[in-house]
């Protein structure tokens, strides 16, 4: 498989939130707001990338029965550059995720990537596999918090785009409304795949 | 003191519910809910760790990592104190308790990996709670996260029986019933305690 398609089969094909359902926890905890989920997104792909990197140049070293732990060592490695280096250059940011950027070590994609990717492929493949999971976690955070924000507090990015006539249905940005709208957005792709099956 | 303890614990349990409100430990919340039996196991071995982890993060931080300066290995230090105790725990009770191990079989050692755990071990360190505050918090937060599965575990029990429109079987309506759940819990939010 050639690097783009690698890539691309990330993005859709096999998306790590609306398909394989991994890593809910970020994804629901921190798409309150488009900038939380671009961020959090963002800081996952890197650890995602480095981590794949280091586990594919790994891969000859590394004996089979400790390799899960050694994988989660390189992870929470990577996890802890990216909490320090978001403390100093975006302490708001980083202030606003919390716990969940040292949590980025938990997330089953990283590991899941590690184990059925990385070791098994060469370090560009790798790459592409990171970069390509990474922006699939992404743009479904950013769509889920560009839903969630947009119908809780009218605004997109933090900037009115409703106007001023719109009441905020505050739910959509509370717990609850976390659940409901990953669940609707979810059976909305299954929507979309089953007309895609009935008109192919 | 007890006074602060029954506060702490409530408010673990109901008010910041770990799963249905922090989120945290989604993961083991929707595979693990199918049957209500499975549920309680879970719930029963993710309260025996967490409350464990708590110690031991604790002592750990407060023992090595603070008086060597070492604050920013945390998240690798509690990582790797966790696994070691989830794999000494699966041991232990496979030795002295095989009844429970069996019982609880694969659910033991993908515990590592749910985030409540390290959660509650950072959380602890973050509210600058002491070694009983941190014990209290991890067992009241894990019997949270034991409610909240059981709880969903019941009703999903239910949904199988139930006539769902065909996009939304599976996964979505699960999630839906759990934002119903997790309004429930908002209830909670209005507690002055």
């Amino acid at each position: 498989m050639k690097c783009a398609g690698i890539v691309k089969n990330g993005l859709f094909n096999e998306n790590p939130t609306f398909v394989q359902l991994l890593g809910m926890c970020p994804t629901l905890a921190v798409t309150t707001s488009v900038a939380n989920g671009i961020g959090m997104g963002l800081a996952t792909t890197g650890v995602l990338v480095c981590a794949n990197i280091a586990v594919s140049l790994l891969r000859g070293f590394i004996p089979g029965k400790i390799r899960i732990a050694s994988y989660v060592v390189v992870i929470s490695g990577f996890a802890t550059l990216v909490d320090m280096l978001l403390k100093a250059y975006a302490p708001a940011l980083s202030k606003s995720l919390g716990i969940f950027i040292p949590l980025i070590v938990v997330n089953c994609i990283i590991l899941a990537r590690a184990e059925a990717f990385a070791s098994k492929h060469s370090v560009v493949k790798s790459a592409a596999d990171g970069l390509g999971m990474g922006l699939g976690f992404a743009g479904a955070l950013t769509i889920l918090s560009a839903v969630r924000e947009l119908i809780g507090n009218g605004t997109l990015l933090g900037y009115a785009v409703l106007g001023e006539g719109y009441q905020p249905a505050l739910i959509a940005i509370l717990p609850p409304g976390g659940f409901i709208i990953l669940g609707l957005t979810l059976g909305v792709i299954n929507l979309i795949k089953e007309r895609r099956k009935a008109s192919a | 003191m007890l006074k602060e303890l029954f506060i702490l614990s409530v408010s673990a349990i109901f008010i910041e519910n770990f799963v249905l409100v922090k989120f945290l430990g989604i993961c083991p919340f929707l595979g693990v809910s199918k049957k209500t039996e499975t549920a309680v196991g879970m719930g029963m071995a993710v309260t025996f760790v967490m409350g464990l982890a708590s110690v031991m993060t604790w002592l750990l931080n407060t023992y090595v990592l603070l008086p060597f300066g070492l604050e920013y290995l945390q998240t690798i230090g509690f990582i790797l104190v966790i696994a070691a105790l989830v794999q000494l725990v699966e041991m232990f009770l496979q030795k002295m308790l095989p009844s429970l191990y069996n019982a609880l079989g694969i659910y033991l050692p993908l515990i590592t990996t749910n985030c409540a755990v390290l959660g509650v071990a950072l959380l602890n360190i973050q509210k600058e709670y002491n070694l009983l505050m941190s014990l209290v918090y991890g067992v009241t937060a894990a019997l949270g996260f034991m409610l909240a599965l059981v709880l969903f575990a019941g009703v999903r029990e239910h949904l199988e029986d139930a006539d769902i429109p065909e996009f939304l079987q599976g996964m979505p309506i699960a999630l839906i019933t759990a934002g119903l759940i997790a309004m429930a819990f908002l209830g909670f939010s209005g507690l002055k305690i």
